[in-house]
């Protein structure tokens, strides 16, 4: 495989110094597209596994009655694919877009600290290591939700302390892959790549990153208030002695809330790429685009408590939550009528990225909508902790995040690879992906509505049929993955050769590189001309 | 230092990540099992530790090697900068959930805990002797009972060592502006002091508060505050004055100029951090 593609590149770059040997190559690698490469690849992995997990959950709902696990270990498995899905698979996924299309979108040669770079990336596999192998000690791994309340989790066993300190080390990780993300947008751009002139991709992440920075430090703080109370006598949660166990929901909830955002926002960047290339037409709204994102991560800091309305807080609190949360749905409005517009009158095609972009606008407005109806709090008490929650996280999650990963590896495959993946595969990926990630997600409303908990892992019989419908859309969901994996393997190793703009209304710097994009590229800054600037105050 | 923009600089690869991961694993996995009960799991611990300080000697050294020898443009100090800045940020909003927790802790849930508002079962039913005054170990009275380090003591005096050591530092880099060696060493000296006496006075508090006034982090939620947010100041502290001690060093060495002295920079911006964070501390957790 090599051997091809190494011919296929020196025919364009004779300067492709890449490290020889493998230690050298992504161990030791400063180079922003390997570790981009290390990262989407390790959160594919995680995808898998999360995954593998989730197919357990739904194989032991498919019927009522207990068959396959015991409630214990049901548990766990609630709690880790929570843990791998956003800090091993959506996280990582994104920050590995952040390193490949980052220095390319905005004309820099590689990140502004490219060692740091390598360091948030090596850090995740040893803390997954850590997180993952509480799986087989005694006690088994944390059971108590990905949220981590106490008193509850303070009785997880010898896995506890490892949990913690594995998100420690991925707040460490995420909070480096932050700062560098800002340094390089800040610092690095080309000359005349001004702020309104950038990808809205890279305006998402610059706003991300500043939520991570923000947000993963009150994580760390709290984790390190569980570890305090467990160990070392404190009473940060316990009444007893003067603390509170509300304190940790909402500390981890004003760490959580703009979590979520980290995980949708690059996401929307994602999407603003894509729907203008296939509409061939500019981006909707581009400044509107700007400050929607902008409001968004700020309303995302004064919400948290719409996750903890059934708690016990005074009414005051959950009325100025309930209008504060709806307040989100403005700015988030704006983006998707902007998308919308973006597409009146263009002249649409439907490559499989396109396909997953509209997927994308349908499936996450969905998402947004059941999370209004969360927001309001009468609604609320009866939707609380059912599976209602569970459908509409997933619909924001994997219609929306997920979606836009499959959107954006499709859309940049090319680039990366140099060859053009198999269309007719890929449509077939998307076309199965999206009725059965309906048929998994869309009946969860009505169990939640109906009144099934989420995280019990038996059911009254009333909820048998959903479930089993569920179940069977959870593993046809599944299989379908494995589609991805292929074609991005098939794609790799070879295909048709991609052109360096390889869409045919694709607009912007990274379009302007050879395919596959040379190990370094703009090792002196491009000119930037209107002309192939994908947004920005001349249109 | 060249200031060109047209080139751009790129570092060369190193192992000093890999290694700094393959430390933080046995230091944290190390530190789980130690606390799980493991003894012998401590070592490992320790091995992690030493690992992580040779990362850091190795991947240090290797920056300033290169700065030295005047690889680093104008562009890439403007990244070290932006990268100090942000994660003096990240620092912020470590302290500040510590600070969050004490003021909601004290303006929340006490009132509460002795039944006011939403509290009111709470104070009838299940603790009715309770008294909410600060400070507080809880209606559980845990730890037993313990008095208070009283602000105008030893902490106005620490107050006073901090001030004077961000004043002490900010002479020091006045020195180093007007290139006057032997001043930039003298007043780099006096602020190590002046963190190191610190220290020694929050150390001597530590051990009062243990063995004589019955204040531990057992103490309920006063205790633990108290100790979570002074432990922490005091662990930054330690680290700040490792960093202006590796600093003063390199002044002594004549690595800095009037142009490019960014790591001089970096750890004076930590240093006032530690400072004002101190102040912070200073007035919520001793005088109000």
């Amino acid at each position: 495989m090599t051997t091809t593609t190494h011919e296929d590149h020196n025919e364009e770059d004779h300067h492709d110094h890449k490290p020889q040997g493998f230690l050298n190559r992504w161990v030791y690698s400063t180079n922003h597209k390997d570790i981009g490469t290390l990262y989407l690849v390790f959160a594919l992995l995680m995808f898998f596994i999360g995954g593998a997990m989730a197919m357990i959950i739904r194989a032991e709902l498919f019927m009522p009655g207990m068959q396959l696990v015991q409630p214990e270990f049901f548990n766990q498995m609630t709690t880790v694919h929570a843990l791998v899905m956003v800090f091993g698979a959506v996280m990582p996924a994104f920050v590995g877009f952040a390193n490949w299309m980052i220095p390319l979108m905005i004309g820099a040669p590689d990140m502004a600290l490219p060692r740091m770079n390598n360091w948030s990336f090596w850090i995740l596999p040893f803390a997954f290591t850590m997180l993952v192998s509480t799986l087989f000690m005694d006690g088994g791994a944390p059971a108590g939700g990905w949220t981590l309340y106490p008193p509850l989790v303070l009785q997880t066993g010898d896995s506890f302390i490892f949990a913690m300190f594995a998100i420690h080390m991925l707040g460490i990780s995420s909070i480096m892959g932050a700062i560098n993300v800002i340094a390089t947008i800040l610092n690095m751009r080309a000359p005349g790549m001004t702020l309104l002139r950038m990808p809205l991709f890279v305006w998402t992440w610059l706003i991300t990153a500043f939520l991570l920075i923000a947000v993963m430090p009150v994580l760390a703080g709290a984790v390190t208030m569980l570890i305090t109370d467990r160990f070392f006598l404190t009473s940060f949660f316990n009444a007893a002695g003067g603390g509170d166990p509300v304190l940790f929901q909402h500390i981890f909830w004003f760490f959580g809330h703009p979590e979520v955002y980290i995980m949708i926002l690059p996401a929307f960047g994602i999407i603003s790429e894509i729907i203008p290339t296939f509409a061939r037409k500019p981006l909707f709204g581009y400044t509107s685009m700007v400050y929607a994102t902008a409001s968004i991560a700020f309303l995302s800091f004064i919400v948290w408590a719409h996750h903890m309305f059934t708690v016990g807080m005074p009414l005051g609190a959950e009325i100025y939550f309930m209008l504060a949360t709806m307040m989100i749905s403005i700015p988030t409005g704006v983006k998707v009528f902007n998308w919308i517009a973006t597409m009146w009158r263009g002249s649409m095609t439907f490559e499989t990225p396109m396909l997953f972009a509209l997927g994308f606008v349908v499936l996450f407005t969905i998402g947004g909508f059941s999370g209004l109806m969360l927001a309001i709090v009468p609604a609320d008490f009866q939707y609380h902790d059912t599976y209602f929650v569970v459908a509409h996280f997933h619909y924001v999650l994997v219609t929306g995040s997920v979606f836009a990963l499959m959107a954006g590896t499709y859309y940049w495959l090319p680039k990366w690879t140099g060859h053009m993946y198999n269309e007719r595969l890929g449509k077939w990926h998307f076309w199965l992906s999206v009725v059965f990630v309906n048929v998994l997600f869309f009946p969860q409303h009505y169990l939640g509505l109906a009144g099934m908990p989420r995280r019990i892992p038996d059911y009254s019989p009333q909820f048998a049929d959903f479930n089993m419908l569920s179940s069977i859309g959870g593993f046809a969901f599944g299989l379908t993955q494995l589609m991805f994996v292929y074609i991005v393997w098939k794609c790799a190793r070879g295909g048709e050769t991609a052109t360096a703009q390889v869409w045919e209304g694709a607009k912007g710097l990274e379009w302007t590189v050879p395919s596959p994009a040379p190990f370094h590229t703009f090792e002196t800054p491009p000119k930037i001309d209107d002309s192939v600037v994908a947004h920005g105050d001349h249109m | 230092m060249s200031d060109s923009k047209d080139i751009y600089y790129i570092p060369h690869g190193t192992k000093w990540p890999i290694v700094g991961s393959i430390g933080m694993f046995l230091l944290m996995v190390g530190a789980s099992n130690w606390l799980n009960g493991s003894d012998s799991a401590q070592y490992m611990l320790y091995a992690g530790l030493l690992i992580l300080i040779f990362m850091m000697f190795g991947w240090f050294g290797l920056v300033i090697r290169e700065s030295q020898q005047g690889m680093y443009n104008a562009q890439v100090d403007v990244s070290f900068r932006m990268g100090m800045v942000w994660f003096i940020f990240s620092e912020v909003m470590f302290f500040a959930v510590f600070f969050g927790v004490l003021l909601y802790t004290r303006m929340l849930v006490m009132p509460w805990l002795g039944g006011e508002g939403v509290g009111i079962a709470t104070g009838q039913y299940l603790w009715s002797g309770f008294e909410a005054v600060w400070p507080n170990n809880g209606p559980a009275n845990l730890g037993g009972d313990f008095d208070i380090i009283p602000a105008f003591d030893v902490p106005l005096l620490n107050t006073l060592i901090l001030l004077t050591s961000g004043f002490t530092l900010t002479m020091a880099h006045w020195a180093l502006n007007k290139g006057n060696q032997r001043k930039l060493v003298m007043w780099m000296v006096a602020t190590v002091l002046l963190g190191i006496a610190f220290l020694f006075y929050q150390v001597e508090e530590y051990i009062h508060a243990y063995t004589e006034l019955g204040l531990t982090m057992g103490s309920g939620i006063y205790g633990s505050t108290f100790f979570m947010l002074t432990g922490f100041h005091g662990f930054h502290v330690t680290l700040g004055t490792i960093m202006l001690i590796v600093i003063a060093v390199r002044c002594a060495k004549g690595h800095f100029s009037k142009e490019n002295h960014f790591a001089f920079e970096g750890v004076a911006w930590y240093w006032h951090f530690v400072d004002v964070v101190w102040l912070a501390l200073f007035v919520f957790v001793y005088v109000v």
